[in-house]
């Protein structure tokens, strides 16, 4: 199981290094707030853990904070990476409306 | 009964995992262009899901199921608003904050793991080696970028905070203590203190690693976090076998590593350099010159810089800092607008860390609805900017400054610059004569054909597109 899991670990990396070795600058923050996103994954890690059974109110309290957190990232990196994309367009076009501040 | 089998049946659930990591790269891949971009994004995020799905279905879970949609329930309330509501102008310091809550949830899982196990008893060694890495990385991170956060939203000095020399002896021992706290716990000690010890001592580490990086050098240190929030939720997925944390993990790991590098390479600084610290903490020189020659600015008006610029064929507008912080992207695109329709060539130059985070102009002007094959490049902005009749920098500093290709002893010295001196003229906008974020005089200020209009970049902006209008 850990060969297993080292032998996807490596791979992993290496995917992950040729995916992004070639990036305009242009996308390096949304780029940056869209990796942040995916490795919010580790609320997963939380739900498993909470999910298989752990005593004691200091755990499950541990626990729904790591949940709490991993949706946080999650939830929060995508619509943020999704909003900051949104606004790259290609070609001027009436302009719209601008975004609330 | 037949189709919860069938949708519980481990290889189910690992076919939906590996169709979750797919679409992450997938996504990631589109994420490197800026046309497939928003797609790639949304890719990513279905990919999220069906990896949330698939963990839901997992055999093992089976109780505090309550607990679960409240933690989820929770995220949701807070992380939704945040993102939905920040401005652009504060992204790189929201992008630290869901970092750090990354980071935060590795180290509570880690911290739950040690409990539930008694202290890694009956667990096998590796299992208990990548939990505690992870325990580390993740406090470290989840601390760190908190910092970061506080000092970008000026919450916390954005100067250096250093101990001096003892700073780095005082990181290494923090760090000692950390793995000694661990290797304790691997070698068979189950005393809860060791676990608290090893998570208090990694954030005095974070703090104590970021607290001394000026603000200058921030973007970085948040894309280095990023990278160890994504070794940490790797080496999560190794103790918990767990394939879409490995996989997502490391991909984050390994691309976020490459893009700290791209990000120091752009500042001509070495990754350990920057955390080392005390970059902006080198205060040279301030007006007056060391050179012993009396400097002297010259300032000029809004009817100035605005007939100047009307009278030119190519304008190029060199974005900063100072454009976020006084949120005048709208106002240059109105600018912009105006000259062009006088027949003006406007073309925008952008440092690839020009603002607090590699890409932050970008995104501020793509707000402001700048189409993107105006922004250039530094490689084909400084091709261009000797046919430049006026170059405009609004709010930049240190990304301007000629001493980073002249003179050998700044601390910039060697850092890719904008040569903005190479063409006609150059009329910077700046609130006072202050140094740059790297606390670093620029000698582009006295050059001759250098003029200087003071004041909030925004109602500079808005004065000068008063003016144009006017002509």
């Amino acid at each position: 199981m850990l060969v297993t899991n080292l032998a996807i670990l490596v791979l992993a990396g290496f995917v992950g290094y040729a995916v992004i070795s070639k990036v305009p600058n242009t996308l390096h923050t949304p780029l940056m707030s869209g990796t942040n996103a995916i490795h919010g994954i580790v609320v997963l890690g939380a739900i498993i853990v909470l999910g298989s059974g752990v005593g004691g109110w200091l755990s499950k309290l541990l626990l729904v904070i790591a949940v709490a957190f991993g949706t946080i990232n999650v939830v929060g990196g995508f619509l943020v990476t999704d909003r900051m994309l949104g606004m790259f367009k290609a070609k001027r076009e009436e302009p719209k409306q601008e975004a609330g501040e | 009964m037949i189709l919860a089998t069938f949708l519980q049946d481990p290889n189910f659930i690992r076919v939906l995992y590996i169709i979750a990591f797919g679409l992450f790269i997938y996504g990631l891949s589109g994420l490197t262009g800026p046309r497939t971009a928003v797609r790639g994004n949304q890719i990513a995020a279905v990919g999220m899901g069906i990896a949330v799905i698939a963990t839901l279905l997992l055999p093992e879970l089976g109780s505090n199921w309550v607990l679960i949609i409240v933690g989820v329930v929770i995220g949701t309330i807070v992380g939704v608003p945040a993102a939905r509501q920040v401005k652009m102008t504060q992204m790189p310091q929201m992008v630290a904050l869901f970092n750090g809550v990354g980071g935060g949830a590795v180290a509570l899982i880690a911290w739950v793991e040690f409990r539930r196990s008694g202290g890694y008893q009956d667990t096998a060694t590796y299992v208990t080696i990548f939990s505690l890495f992870a325990a580390i990385v993740g406090s470290v991170s989840f601390w760190g970028s908190n910092i970061a956060f506080g000092k970008l939203q000026e919450i916390i000095p954005g100067r250096p905070i250093t101990l001096g020399r003892a700073q780095q002896f005082v990181n290494i021992a923090l760090l000692a203590g950390a793995v000694a706290c661990g290797v304790a716990i691997a070698g068979g000690s189950h005393a809860e203190i060791l676990i608290i010890g090893l998570l208090v001592l990694a954030a005095l580490l974070g703090n104590a690693v970021v607290l001394p990086i000026g603000g200058a050098d921030m973007p970085v240190v948040i894309s280095l976090l990023n990278a160890f929030t994504g070794l940490s939720a790797a080496a999560t997925g190794v103790a918990l076998n767990n394939t879409a944390l490995i996989v997502a993990g490391m991909i984050v790991g390994a691309s976020g590593t490459i893009l700290t590098n791209l990000m120091a390479e752009a500042m001509n600084r070495s990754i350990p350099a920057i955390v080392r610290g005390g970059f902006g903490g080198v205060v040279t020189a301030g007006g007056t010159g060391d050179d012993g020659v009396e400097k002297t600015v010259r300032s000029t008006s809004a009817a100035d810089a605005a007939i100047q610029m009307s009278y030119a064929n190519r304008v190029v507008i060199v974005p900063g800092y100072g454009m976020a912080v006084a949120q005048a992207q709208h106002a240059v695109r109105e600018m912009t607008k105006l000259l062009e329709a006088k027949g003006v060539e406007v073309a925008f130059a952008i440092h690839p860390v020009a603002g607090r985070m590699p890409g932050h102009m970008n995104v501020l002007l793509a707000e402001a609805d700048v189409p993107y094959d105006q922004l250039k490049e530094m490689d084909d902005a400084n091709g261009e900017f000797g046919r430049t009749d006026v170059s405009l920098v609004i709010g930049a500093n240190d990304v301007t400054n000629p001493d980073a290709r002249e003179k050998q002893d700044s601390p910039i010295y060697g850092m890719p610059i904008l040569n903005v001196d190479e063409s006609g003229s150059v009329i910077v906008l700046k609130r006072s004569m202050n140094s740059g974020f790297a606390g670093i005089d620029n000698p582009l200020f006295y050059n001759e054909k250098t003029a200087m209009l003071f004041g909030d970049a925004k109602s500079s902006v808005n004065e000068i597109t008063e003016e144009l209008k006017a002509l």
